[in-house]
């Protein structure tokens, strides 16, 4: 193991036993990490909000049906027959209709909302596990080699930043075709979505993993490793990438946020999960033709992106904090 | 520094060719795979054989994609004739083809649309440069007061915050219910007091979101140079603090925002998509919007390739920046 812990566990046994209250444990960089997480609110109260909100995504069929109603299922009822604007003022906000119906149709915005969930996490976890996949396999095999290894992938990566990202996936979306490795309607789009994310990012997180790989490897338990005759799989796999896991943990939640405004903007730009498919960009986009009448139906899917966004990035900020060896 | 140019002018070379044969590559083999004809697009699915045929013929449809790059970058650069053997249509340099649907030129169209545009990323980008740098100045020096702390507060949702909302939630409140601004884009040739009133509401909400992450960055920044063994030497000689930071700090705290503010000028430029769907700017963005729902490739391809070319040369003017500032670049 190459990970440097700060104290070794043998210094509290000899600590006298008359002054027990002034021990000395000893504390692996995860456990000071963790105790610093605790101490900070903010990041805990993001932290909090981030499961709450993977909860809710999880049981969206127990909640609908709890306190709201099928995604799909009209409610003509609800809506004023002459403007197509909900009845109830407030966008139709009431007790059976928790954050009212949507204009034209009427359906439940609170399960549109919780099932919009489902789609926009599903699609920033997988895409940044994609991206952070590729990352670190580059950014480590570019700053460990790097010669010709490192000019090549830097090189892509240098392009692949200067491709005018959003545009691109708008339009590698909207031409790929409607069924791709045995997936069909929106299975396929949230394929599409999470390969397009995942690919336009990995060149952020390469480029910092890259940087360290390349201080690190001068360091001296690479030289011990390679001098032991451990084989460059060996020290990249076994001896960088363990000391790179703080870096690329930051790295991954703080992704996170930036795929969900991804997700949402190219679901806003009508490349995203097909309609009736509920997802938060798309219910945005309805909401800009009718906004002036009914803001309510453009608040609540703003707020749900936002808040969403926030909890990831207050808890990303606090871990970066707290893993953060300067920090004190 | 001429070496140094002459090997950043070669690389945005590569670069642009790099771009435009992937941006090619894709949009051009992706009907093949999907079945769609690009010669149908251009005349239509009720047209007669011979006609589709002549299209395909006097588009160089007909060849191979090798020929047909090879051909397109050659109208970029020269110019380029379109001829059926009856007519010839001649496309001068630089010369993107014609669109599908309106079968106008695209350079024009192009060129037209950055004006849009170009008038949303000028005002924004002073605006988020001078209050987003100024804020996080502030913020890193009045640390862990109050102020910091909502100043960074706001900031962070400022980065939460996707443009369409704050752009639409600005517009709900400040031009229909309180009818302050007006917006439709006037051309600034045309009304300049008019392009000005109706611009100020889009810069703000975009300046907004753009200054959120530029005051993180530079108070970061900041607060990192003011750990460094220089600021120390500086105040242990003796400096009042309005010249440690004004002089020292602040110099080495200005190159990586300058770096991003390259990057995000240049990607703006190439298209504000977001910004422009929500306030309805016909700009290059609001136009590949367009093109990409009526698979109008060669417009796609236009404002794809333009848009890459305004983020390299952006990247290019900061290094050369970076260059001019720091000898060490140079001779890395």
């Amino acid at each position: 193991m190459s990970t440097p812990t700060e104290t070794t566990g043998s210094a509290s046994e000899a600590a006298p036993a008359e002054a027990p209250s002034k021990r000395i444990e000893g504390r692996s960089p995860g456990r000071i990490a963790w105790s610093r997480l605790k101490r900070d609110k903010i990041a805990m109260a993001g932290g909090v909000v981030v499961i709450l909100l993977i909860l809710a995504a999880i049981f969206a069929p127990v909640l609908t049906s709890l306190f709201g109603h099928p995604t799909d299922q009209p409610h003509p009822d609800q809506i004023n027959a002459d403007t197509g604007l909900p009845k109830n003022p407030l966008g139709g906000i009431s007790g059976g209709y928790l954050l009212g119906v949507d204009p034209v149709f009427g359906r439940d915005v609170f399960s549109r909302i919780v099932y919009g969930a489902q789609i926009s996490l599903t699609v920033a976890f997988l895409s940044a596990a994609v991206s952070v996949v590729i990352g670190v396999l580059m950014g480590i095999a570019a700053g460990y080699f790097g010669g010709w290894v490192d000019a090549v992938i830097s090189r892509v990566m240098d392009v692949l930043l200067a491709f005018p990202q959003l545009l691109f996936s708008i339009a590698l979306v909207s031409v790929m075709p409607n069924s791709l490795l045995g997936l069909t309607g929106t299975g396929v789009r949230m394929a599409i979505l999470v390969l397009v994310i995942g690919f336009f990012g990995w060149p952020y997180i390469g480029r910092i993993v890259r940087g360290q790989a390349m201080s690190m490897r001068e360091r001296e338990f690479v030289d011990a490793a390679r001098s032991l005759g451990a084989g460059s799989g060996h020290i990249l796999l076994r001896e960088l990438l363990p000391n790179l896991v703080a870096p690329i943990l930051v790295y991954a939640t703080l992704i996170i946020p930036t795929n969900i405004l991804s997700e949402a903007a190219l679901s806003f730009l009508g490349a995203g999960v097909k309609p009736p498919t509920p997802s938060w960009g798309q219910m945005l986009s309805d909401a800009t033709k009718i906004y002036q009448v009914d803001p309510t139906y453009m608040v609540v899917p703003g707020l749900a992106i936002f808040i969403t966004v926030l909890a990831f990035n207050l808890f990303g900020d606090g871990l970066r904090d707290a893993l953060d060896p300067k920090g004190n | 520094m001429l070496v140094y140019l002459i090997r950043r002018l070669i690389n945005v070379v590569v670069m642009l060719l790099v771009v435009s044969a992937v941006t090619f590559g894709i949009f051009f083999m992706v009907p093949k795979l999907t079945g769609s004809d690009p010669a149908l697009l251009y005349v239509g699915k009720i047209a007669d054989k011979a006609a589709v045929e002549g299209i395909r013929h006097k588009m160089g449809l007909d060849k191979s994609i090798t020929e047909q790059y090879v051909l397109f970058v050659k109208g970029l650069v020269v110019g380029r004739d379109y001829s059926t053997g009856v007519d010839v249509t001649h496309c001068s340099a630089p010369c993107f083809g014609y669109s599908f649907k309106t079968e106008r030129e695209v350079w024009p169209v192009l060129l037209d649309r950055l004006g849009v545009t170009a008038s949303l990323a000028a005002g924004a980008s002073v605006i988020w440069l001078l209050f987003g740098t100024a804020t996080g100045v502030v913020s890193a020096l009045r640390r862990r007061t109050l102020l910091d702390r909502i100043t960074m507060t706001t900031a962070l949702a400022g980065v939460s915050l996707p443009i369409y909302f704050t752009g639409m939630l600005a517009s709900a409140i400040f031009v229909y219910q309180l009818g302050w601004f007006p917006h439709d884009y006037v051309n600034l040739t045309d009304d300049p007091v008019a392009w000005f009133q109706n611009l100020v509401l889009p810069w703000i909400t975009l300046a907004f979101l753009y200054a959120a992450t530029y005051a993180r960055l530079t108070r970061a920044t900041l607060l990192e140079v003011l750990g460094e063994d220089y600021i120390r030497t500086a105040r242990a000689k003796g400096l009042n603090e309005r010249r440690v930071i004004g002089k020292h700090a602040l110099r080495s705290t200005l190159t990586p925002i300058l770096t991003v503010f390259g990057m995000d000028l240049g990607a703006l430029i190439g298209g504000a998509v977001l910004t422009e769907s929500t306030f309805n700017f016909r700009g290059l963005g609001y136009e590949a919007v367009a093109a990409i729902s009526s698979s109008d490739l060669p417009v796609i391809m236009g404002v794809t390739l333009f848009a890459g070319f305004f983020i390299i040369i952006a990247n290019l003017l900061v290094d050369v920046l970076y260059a001019v500032v720091d000898p060490r670049v140079r001779l890395a």
